[in-house]
């Protein structure tokens, strides 16, 4: 036993972008506690977006001070290397522009059941739940250190604070409050099954290993024998919890109805953020800590992205929800991205491979928060207008609005000229050179499947009759700018991809750190 | 010997995960979480033990903390939907689906 307690080192400068969205939610839940409610709302939307802003200003100030970092932080805690770094960004961007989708789309007072006297009382006096905007916060802060954790247990706390606010956020939608609740009970009670199942995976592996640090197990892999049925039975159920937050088949059930019933900019949150930080969590414990076991789960996962490649996509056709027909596509599209990492992981794990799936995720979460935008535009009576019959001729009553979406449905589908058909050929051509041509052979399949639906939709906008009492446009200042800078991002990443090619290549340059 | 520990981790785990499949009180599914929680406590402190180090340890705690959080929210959401369908069965729950 030693005598004195040695400090532990923080890196402070490499986790700034962590703390300040962390401090912005605290200080957040302080401005519910103390400001009075009039004033809320002028509080939390600036002290947000800047935090948000503040983040992804040091994460570039930390790249541009000492160039790409290659370290474990905090004691080996958090990873801070390239792709870390390019994740939080990513997360950071995308998850400022669902924060501006935030309108009128929360419930005046949660506690209230719809239609009684307290429901009346707080929507007559104005009454709104600021509190959306910490938990937002949260959420993020939870993405950003799930994706660069660098052991199992900063892991599971991570996905923790990223899903427990999204629990609660998916219940408090103003309109369809049923369908809400429900979304957020299932989302809930799955969600908690699977991070149960994440840490029985945990503590087998560390079991195993005597460690939860992720270059530790990699390490005991060569160095620990005769357990390992400890070891297998850890890793799968590890990927079980792992594949339920991408929403991989056969863990995909959760995706259509939370998506469907939770209010539009938190489905946009979830389905750019939350995928993204998720991938960024699978690749670490799959190459970093299960990298020498390629041989074993590669075949699993396989399996898997063609099964959430080919159900996501014949699924989606049956849709006739515009939110529900988008989940499914972003089922489908976690099975495109699996394919790269699949087919080169373990010794033939390289960094082209990964730079692919980054530019996919920055690609895609962008044209998804578009389109969720553009969902929250068309508006019937009684909310948003989900039903696929009520868009029909949407592109004579508003083609400005129909041609975007059509945009933004083709990049989805990977048609020249849009960020998706980069993004598509960056994860198809690096699991080419990984081997695996079967893989992608069924994911071209797929897409052509996926693209049927996709341009279903635009027929019915374009080459059909809108109804006479078909829904209304609503253009807020601020989801217009959104939807317009979705737009231009899947543009210039379509034509000019190669900036953010060359910067994907440069995080993944050195890969993860070990 | 720690063999038994693990045994009866995993059996705990086993109920937990079979109660949550086939009880259809949104609460009691929600307990069933708590003891597949608790199941992976019991093998952390076992392994902990076996391993000679205070990891696992310190890892139950953490997930105690977890859990505690677990249930606010698990609970103000069940309650909620408690309160407009003054039901709390996940078999009532069916307006999203296909």
């Amino acid at each position: 036993m030693t005598d004195t307690i040695t400090a532990p080192t923080i890196e402070y400068l490499l986790l700034s972008p962590l703390l300040v969205v962390f401090g912005a939610a605290i200080v957040g839940v302080l401005v519910e506690a103390f400001a009075p409610r009039y004033l809320r709302a002028a509080f939390q939307v600036p002290l947000t977006l800047l935090s948000l802003v503040a983040a992804f200003a040091l994460v570039i100030f930390v790249v541009v001070k000492d160039g790409v970092p290659n370290k474990a932080a905090a004691m080996g805690a958090v990873a801070a290397d390239g792709p870390a770094l390019f994740i939080w960004g990513t997360i950071l961007l995308l998850a400022f522009v669902s924060v501006l989708l935030i309108g009128d789309d929360f419930v005046p007072s949660a506690v209230a059941v719809p239609g009684s006297v307290e429901e009346e009382r707080a929507v007559s006096e104005g009454a709104a739940h600021t509190e959306v905007y910490p938990l937002v916060l949260f959420a993020v802060g939870g993405m950003l250190l799930f994706a660069a954790s660098n052991d199992l247990l900063v892991m599971f706390v991570a996905l923790e604070v990223m899903s427990l606010p999204l629990y609660m956020l998916c219940g408090l939608a103003r309109r369809r409050r049923l369908l809400s609740q429900e979304a957020a009970m299932k989302y809930f009670l799955l969600g908690a099954f699977s991070s149960a199942f994440f840490l029985y995976g945990t503590a087998l592996l560390y079991g195993y290993a005597g460690s939860i640090d992720l270059s530790k197990i990699s390490t005991s892999l060569s160095s620990v024998g005769g357990q390992d049925s400890l070891l297998f039975i850890g890793a799968a159920v590890l990927g079980v919890g792992l594949f339920f937050k991408i929403g991989a088949v056969p863990f995909q059930m959760w995706k259509p109805d939370v998506y469907q019933g939770a209010p539009t900019p938190i489905t946009a949150l979830m389905a750019s953020g939350t995928l993204v930080a998720a991938f960024g969590a699978l690749l670490r414990v799959f190459w970093v800590a299960l990298g020498n076991l390629e041989w074993d789960w590669s075949p699993v996962v396989w399996a898997v992205a063609i099964l959430t490649m080919v159900v996501g996509a014949i699924l989606a056709i049956t849709q006739t929800d515009i939110k529900r027909m988008l989940a499914y596509s972003s089922i489908a599209h976690a099975g495109f991205i699996l394919t790269a990492v699949v087919a080169t992981a373990g010794a033939k794990q390289n960094s082209l491979a990964l730079s692919g799936i980054l530019f996919y995720l920055v690609a895609y979460g962008l044209t998804t928060v578009g389109a969720f935008g553009v969902v929250t535009m068309v508006r019937d009576p009684g909310g948003e207008a989900w039903h696929l019959s009520r868009w029909a001729g949407l592109g004579k009553r508003s083609p400005k609005l129909a041609m975007v979406l059509a945009f933004f449905l083709l990049a989805m589908a990977g048609i020249p000229l849009t960020s998706g058909f980069f993004a598509k050929y960056a994860v198809f051509s690096a699991a080419v050179s990984g081997g695996a041509v079967a893989l992608v052979v069924v994911g071209v399949v797929a897409s052509a499947i996926a693209a049927f639906f996709y341009v279903r939709v635009i027929v019915l906008m374009f080459f059909s009759d809108p109804a006479a009492d078909g829904p209304s446009i609503v253009m807020p200042i601020a989801t217009r700018g959104v939807v317009g800078f979705a737009a231009l991002a899947t543009v210039v990443l379509g034509v000019f991809p190669q900036p953010v090619l060359d910067l994907a290549s440069k995080a993944a340059q050195s890969l993860f750190v070990r | 010997m720690t063999t038994h520990y693990l045994v009866l981790s995993a059996l705990l785990f086993a109920i937990g995960g079979v109660g949550v499949l086939v009880r259809r009180n949104a609460i009691v599914v929600f307990m069933c979480v708590e003891l597949m929680l608790n199941a992976c406590n019991l093998a952390f402190v076992t392994f902990a033990r076996q391993h000679g180090n205070l990891d696992g340890q310190v890892i139950a705690f953490f997930v105690m903390i977890v859990a505690a959080a677990e249930v606010v929210v698990g609970l103000a959401i069940i309650v909620t939907i408690f309160r407009t369908r003054r039901s709390a069965s996940v078999d009532d729950a069916n307006l999203l689906k296909y």
